[in-house]
């Protein structure tokens, strides 16, 4: 019963913040972006809003909490309540707090790892592509053999390797990520090589660095940014996954994944509090995925 | 037919290829430790004597490629090396959780394809309607959905209210009937994962055969919608719904990490994250070779399977 009671809560949330947001965006757009406004579904507009939110949230955290990030309050597992109002966990620290410095830890760390997947795999991409023969080749059969084994299963290789730490957890997920993006880049940029302006930048003497740069990566942009959007929900998930194993962000540093770790033998007693942080990572997925799914439909239409 | 075989051959002869480099990758990466086994089990404090002693028995004084060769040719036979953390043979603690792991991942198969497959022709079928938008949407969320989330609302709602247990305890009496009750809800949740996914790509290769015209005559000569998509499309549609399916499979084989940690089941799964904890390289190497190769097989099965939906490539000319 509760279950649905809050299924139908969420749905009205979802019409009425989703609505509102299109509506908002449609009155305040500048006149030339007003029809993308229009046709926009209610998912993207949706979607666009709680990434907002969160934003938000990430950025001002410490003038939203009311305690500090790693403040032991008071009484274990607290129920909710007018000082804590979501309680506290297994060490007395208020769960609202942790949640919203949650925002600023996990999705920073994810952003991060993300930027630098992409960075790696689009300018390696690009150079395979740019460089052809042997050096493409040798990178190429690498990268394949390197994707054939499961994502989760190499991390956890590196990571047994390299040891647990927040800088090893975003090299290596940045490398796993980057091996995916580094197919998208080169396919891409494969096309955009033979194209008579890049002849003609060679021809005025540009270097690779610059022609990668400056002449490429514009032109490559468009499907690469589609791409950020998903990666980045891999790659977030990968983490909280790693961080609720125990093997990714660790405490005392506010994090979603570990946090749910933590306080999880709250769920066997009937309480929810334990599942907000995994629902803050779900609501932010969603949310990425419904706007990514939008420009993707965007692009494919403006293509015929 | 003569061609089918070489194809179908090149692709194993592949499949081999790519195992072997997985395999020198798990093995390098070991390489790239700073010291070496000897040295981390021992500690700081060990003198040069116990180090050299401990490395000739371990094998470790012989050069990289020859111990590769001892590894490899000793993973073939089921002879896995033995744990550090433990000091009993890894094939031992592997042997029972492997098969505990493979019923997880078939059981939540069994639930899965079934499913994703139906509601994916529905889709096709009834496309632009209220049911394809709300199915597409659910099957987004669905896919956004961390693993642990969807299993502890399953643990919320299905086994807070006493339908299914929480935990699977498997002991020597446990029966095949006991088990597929205990290890509903872990296999539910996986199917929750993967379902959106392979529902999805059901719906897009079904769409995309649909816009030929073969598919357009077929209704002009009266054919109803339901017999054109099981007649016509889906069977052209069969070789990427069959290359999702195995990806998705090989997905359960790795997603059963973190079900398996939330419902303390014993599979592969819990013993490699505790190996990882652990730092016990000879345990984590083991069930990577053995999940990766799980994972190649599996898209080489799909790959062998979609060349022989291809009635071209079946009766070449």
């Amino acid at each position: 019963m509760t279950i649905l009671l809050s299924v139908l809560i969420g749905l009205g949330l979802f019409f009425i913040i989703g609505y509102s947001a299109r509506a908002g965006l449609r009155v305040t757009a500048p006149a030339q972006y007003k029809p993308t406004f229009r046709d926009m579904p209610l998912t993207a507009s949706f979607g666009l809003t709680v990434i907002v939110f969160y934003i938000v949230i990430a950025i001002f955290a410490q003038a939203i909490a009311p305690f500090g990030e790693g403040e032991v309050m008071g009484h274990q597992f607290l129920p909710w309540g007018s000082p804590y109002y979501l309680g506290t966990d297994k060490l007395g620290r208020d769960m609202l707090t942790r949640v919203i410095y949650g925002a600023r830890n996990t999705v920073g760390i994810a952003f991060a790892t993300t930027a630098l997947a992409f960075f790696l795999g689009s300018v390696l991409g690009i150079w395979a592509a740019l460089g052809g023969g042997w050096i493409d080749q040798i990178l190429s059969r690498f990268i394949d053999a390197l994707m054939a084994i499961p994502e989760l299963i190499f991390s956890l290789l590196l990571l047994t390797i390299f040891g647990t730490s927040v800088l090893t957890l975003i090299l290596v997920i940045a490398c796993v990520a980057s091996t995916r993006i580094y197919r998208l880049a080169r396919s891409v940029a494969q096309g955009i090589v033979v194209t008579d302006y890049i002849e003609a930048a060679r021809l005025r003497g540009e270097g690779n660095w610059r022609l990668i740069w400056r002449e490429i990566l514009p032109n490559a942009m468009a499907p690469l940014v589609t791409e950020f959007g998903l990666r980045f929900c891999f790659v977030f998930l990968s983490i909280s996954a790693l961080s609720f194993l125990g093997l990714g962000i660790k405490p005392p540093t506010a994090d979603w994944g570990s946090m749910v770790r933590e306080n999880a033998t709250l769920i066997t007693f009937g309480d929810v509090t334990p599942l907000l942080p995994a629902g803050a990572i779900a609501l932010l997925t969603v949310a990425v995925n419904f706007v990514v799914d939008w420009l993707l439909y965007r692009a494919s239409g403006l293509k015929e | 037919m003569n061609r089918i075989w070489r194809i179908i051959g090149q692709r194993l002869l592949l499949g081999v290829l790519t195992l072997f480099i997985i395999s020198v990758v798990i093995f390098g990466a070991t390489e790239l430790l700073p010291g070496d086994l000897a040295s981390q089990l021992l500690g700081q404090s060990a003198t040069k004597e116990t180090l050299d002693a401990l490395r000739e028995q371990l094998g470790l004084n012989l050069p990289a490629p020859i111990r590769y060769w001892n590894w490899l040719t000793g993973f073939l036979q089921g002879d896995f090396g033995t744990s550090m953390a433990t000091k009993k043979p890894i094939s031992e603690l592997v042997g029972a959780r492997l098969v505990n792991t493979l019923f997880l991942s078939l059981y939540a198969a069994a639930l899965a394809v079934p499913i994703s497959l139906t509601l994916g022709v529905l889709a096709a079928l009834w496309r632009n309607s209220i049911f394809d938008r709300a199915s597409n949407a659910v099957a987004l969320t669905a896919i956004s959905f961390p693993e642990f989330f969807v299993a502890y609302i399953l643990i919320l709602w299905l086994s807070q209210s006493g339908f299914f247990p929480s935990m699977v305890r498997i002991t020597e009496a446990t029966t095949t009937l006991n088990l597929l009750y205990m290890a509903f809800l872990p296999a539910l949740a996986l199917t929750l994962v993967v379902t959106a996914h392979m529902m999805r790509m059901t719906r897009a290769a079904i769409i995309n055969v649909l816009a030929s015209p073969y598919i357009e005559m077929s209704l002009l000569k009266g054919m109803s919608p339901m017999r054109v998509v099981l007649r016509h499309a889906v069977p052209n549609a069969l070789a990427p719904i069959i290359n999702v399916v195995a990806v998705n499979l090989a997905y359960l084989i790795t997603g059963v990490v973190v079900v398996e940690v939330v419902f303390v089941y014993p599979g592969l799964g819990q013993l490699m994250i505790d190996a990882v904890t652990n730092r016990d390289i000879a345990v984590v190497q083991t069930i990577a070779l053995l999940f990766a190769s799980a994972y190649v097989l599996l898209n080489l099965i799909a790959d062998v399977l979609s060349t022989i939906t291809n009635p071209r490539l079946m009766h070449g000319r």
